[in-house]
């Protein structure tokens, strides 16, 4: 063992896993082919290896975008002997990564039957909060129709919003770094530090999602035709996402800093930036859950999908709910949107560093080391 | 089910991108087109399966091709590789027509790598598909699909009943069922015969068992025999094919490219018998790859060894399969089953020879050998670093190089000379004609492309008049 082995820590789950060894076979088999070169960052990376320890192999699993290019390119795909599968095998591999590398470590349990475990927490919290709101209020609370400033505190109380949610998050935050952290070790020695160039690489392949442009012609999203649907749609769902938690942002500087409380104007900035952040999710999240069903099977890990079909149901039911919020604020269905918009949130921070979404954090990380790495 | 009870206009027979080719030039003109292809859809396209670029044309740079390659230029490579065994004005009229293809292909969605300095250096030749021959095949059934043309997988023809030069009907399996197709006009474009062991065998008795068969197991040449048997005039050498170093160990069909080693150069070669045969270093990999495939057939056994040392690893591309590596050549040879005595002579005399130089990996460099026979001209360095490693090597075949003579329409010509009335051939099937020996990277698919549009423009306008 070499020193830089011996300064990794690589965890001995994926040291052993047989989808380890399944990627190393692969790997011979495409370091020897090189056909995928121009198709994204994977193939190059690859080139520049001979042997693939579990970390090498852990990092390109994390660097693979799922674009399946390579798997309707391949004269090894099944039914071929050597069955070459890389999207999926790279699929199953990021999975247990992601169990691997979770903080507290036991969490990485969740990532078993996760599809199970995000739907349960949706249900679980969107119960809670109604059975909170009409627990902690009176019941009547929860149908009558508010209006004005405040508003929404009246249906549940401000003190208990900035303690569920403040902890949640803060807590997701936490484990995502721990995880951030755990990953970047585990999967290479430390290296050279980051430059400013390869960070600005990482920016704009992750901001851009470069890896699904192909180069401009696309990727095989539905069959072994090229389009754009998986790159448009999950921009459509990751800068959704970001407006919303712009929204959050901005709403939290209007109660805290001016002093000015929600309900707000549907033309003020948190208003617009949910409504539109909402917007963009619910396409996004529906749109990426509509090509997973059309999609070619064969390169796809069916194992995963429960949990990314419930992490898509959850964001696209956060954002739905939050618009439905938005209609109903000034009638007797707010209360009960209210909760149930604020339970689904919920949801989503708790679920989140066990399940898909950790994937933005590891595949970040790999293209941060990809991009150091083409730089050399 | 497919219409067996219609008369078609054109009949393709075969699917990999020659036949494709054809297929849409014919139904682009107006004809109506079926396809016959005989693998099942995964296994579809031939050998344009394992391919992975075009030789083209091109007198100034593109967006795929850098720089020029001129027909002067192309037709020079072309002389060279085959020893003047050519048809020039074939050669001549599929280089011009080159310039075109890509442009072509792309039409049909196949989409060309951006050009860049590939493993091979072929990007001034050379335009890449990307993600190889698979994609390319894929975007062009894909094109075939929407134009309306008729694809039958799984589904061989067996024969072809000829008149008097004049093809009137095919008799085919189609999933396992015999059947009959009816056309106007027909094209093969069903490739060669490498892929039948027992014909093989005519030629190289027991050595054909161990010829391993790199691309599609579906080239039996059942086709080309049928027209031959049937007075087709036959071209180019039955005996000989185009065959490269593949791993020992690779699937004896099917293997692909992966399975070929680049090894060569940075090694010494010996047979079963611990001898080496041939300079190892006698040109660059790109220009020599091609012949030593010939040279292991000629060789007991049809196999060989190459032998070489750690410091050589990173210079050639890695192998699927591992290497045998030892501390000691004699423990390399005892994993190899080879004589250790013999082997440890072989390289000592190897090193005794090899006269110092600067190594240069990518170009004839001045590292050679003196006083050995064979010499090994170039990348000669002493094999002295441990581990030891060891490529085990056999004759992996590409393809064959008997055909059916066609004449400048790709018009099948029967023995008398005359042209046949309404068959056309494109492809491999017909390679021979240009190709007599030898092989240029990228041009089976170039002759693929120009003949296989011509094979199709004809057939629709025989069909019309």
């Amino acid at each position: 063992m070499s020193a830089t082995e011996a300064t990794r820590m690589t965890p001995a789950v994926l040291e052993d896993s047989e989808t380890v060894a399944e990627a190393r076979r692969q790997m011979a088999i495409c370091n020897a082919c090189r056909y995928c070169e121009s198709y994204c960052a994977v193939f190059p990376a690859m080139a520049m290896r001979r042997d693939f320890t579990a970390g090498d192999l852990t990092h390109l699993a994390n660097l693979c975008h799922g674009c399946k290019g390579c798997y309707h390119a391949c004269q090894y795909a099944p039914p071929h002997a050597f069955g070459v599968n890389v999207p999926a095998t790279f699929a199953t591999l990021r999975q247990e990564s992601y169990a691997a590398f979770a903080w507290p470590a036991p969490m990485g349990r969740l990532f078993e039957r996760n599809g199970t475990i995000v739907s349960l927490l949706a249900a679980l919290f969107a119960t809670l909060a109604m059975v909170l709101a009409v627990a902690i209020k009176d019941p009547a609370v929860l149908w009558a129709s508010h209006t004005g400033p405040g508003a929404f505190f009246r249906v549940i109380p401000l003190w208990l919003m900035n303690l569920l949610a403040g902890s949640t998050f803060l807590f997701a935050i936490l484990a995502f770094i721990m995880g951030g952290i755990r990953y970047w070790r585990g999967t290479a020695s430390g290296g050279a530090p980051i430059g400013v160039e390869p960070a600005r690489d990482a920016a704009v392949d992750i901001l851009t999602l470069r890896n699904l442009g192909g180069g401009g012609h696309g990727c095989n999203d539905i069959d072994d035709s090229f389009a754009q649907h998986r790159r448009w749609l999950h921009h459509a769902m990751f800068y959704g996402f970001m407006l919303c938690f712009a929204a959050t942002s901005t709403g939290a500087v209007y109660h805290h800093v001016f002093g000015w409380h929600s309900p707000h104007a549907f033309w003020s900035l948190p208003v617009q930036f949910g409504t539109w952040g909402g917007v963009l999710l619910c396409i996004g999240t529906a749109g990426l859950a509509w090509v997973k069903t059309v999609t070619d099977p064969g390169p796809v890990a069916k194992k995963l999908q429960g949990g990314e079909y419930a992490m898509l149901a959850l964001l696209f039911l956060v954002s739905a709910t939050g618009l439905l919020l938005l209609a109903v604020r000034h009638t007797g269905a707010m209360g009960l949107m209210l909760a149930l918009h604020l339970g689904l949130v919920l949801a989503l921070f708790v679920a989140a560093p066990y399940s898909k979404m950790v994937h933005g954090l590891y595949r970040s990380l790999a293209l941060l080391r990809n991009a150091r790495e083409r730089r050399r | 089910m497919p219409d067996f009870d219609r008369v078609w206009d054109v009949l393709v027979v075969g699917g990999g991108n020659a036949a494709l080719c054809a297929a849409i030039s014919a139904r682009r003109a107006g004809a109506s087109v079926i396809i016959c292809e005989h693998a099942p859809k995964d296994m579809r396209g031939g050998n344009s399966r394992h391919t992975r670029n075009i030789r083209a044309l091109h007198p100034a740079p593109t967006d795929v091709l850098t720089d020029s390659y001129l027909e002067e230029e192309y037709w020079d490579d072309l002389y060279r590789v085959t020893g003047g065994k050519t048809d020039e004005h074939l050669a001549r009229l599929c280089i011009r027509a080159s310039q075109h293809a890509p442009g072509f292909l792309k039409d049909c969605g196949v989409v060309f790598q951006p050009s860049l300095s590939g493993t091979l250096s072929l990007s001034r030749t050379n335009a890449f598909f990307l993600g190889g021959g698979k994609a390319l095949v894929n975007a062009l059934y894909r094109t075939a699909e929407q134009l309306g043309i008729a694809i039958l997988y799984d589904t061989e023809v067996q024969h072809i009943a000829l008149e008097d030069g004049f093809a009137k009907e095919a008799i085919i399996s189609w999933r396992g069922f015999p059947q009959r197709v009816r056309f106007k006009a027909i094209v093969a474009s069903s490739g060669g015969f490498q892929a039948n062991r027992d014909w093989l065998r005519r030629y190289w008795g027991d050595a054909a068992d161990n010829f391993q068969i790199r691309g599609t197991p579906y080239a039996q040449g059942r086709v080309l025999r049928d027209l031959l048997d049937q007075g087709a005039h036959e071209v180019g050498d039955p005996t000989q094919f185009h065959a490269v170093a593949n791993d020992a160990r690779a699937p004896m069909e099917d293997g692909g490219l992966a399975m070929r080693l680049d090894c060569v150069p940075f090694a010494i070669v010996v047979n079963r018998d611990v001898e080496r045969f041939y300079d190892e270093g006698e040109d660059v990999w790109p220009k020599r790859y091609a012949i030593w495939g010939r040279l292991i057939a000629q060789q007991p056994g049809q196999c060989a060894f190459a032998v070489t040392d750690s410091q050589a690893e990173m210079n050639y591309l890695p192998s699927v399969f591992p290497p045998y590596r030892a501390g000691s050549i004699a423990e390399l040879a005892a994993m190899a089953g080879l004589d250790a005595g013999k082997l440890e002579r072989v390289v000592a005399e190897y090193n005794a020879s090899v006269v110092p130089g600067t190594f240069k990996p990518m170009v004839p460099d001045d590292c050679r050998t003196e006083g050995l026979t064979p010499p090994k001209s170039h990348w000669a360095r002493r094999i002295e670093k441990p581990p030891f490693i060891l490529h085990p090597l056999r004759t992996g075949i590409t393809f064959t190089f008997l055909g059916l003579k066609v004449n400048e329409r790709a018009r099948v010509l029967m023995a008398d000379g005359k042209p046949s009335a309404n068959i056309f051939a494109s492809g491999e099937i017909m390679s021979g004609n240009i190709l007599g020996q030898g092989y240029l990277a990228g041009f089976g698919m170039a002759i693929g492309t120009v003949f296989g549009r011509i094979a199709g423009e004809e057939a629709a306008r025989h069909v019309r008049n």
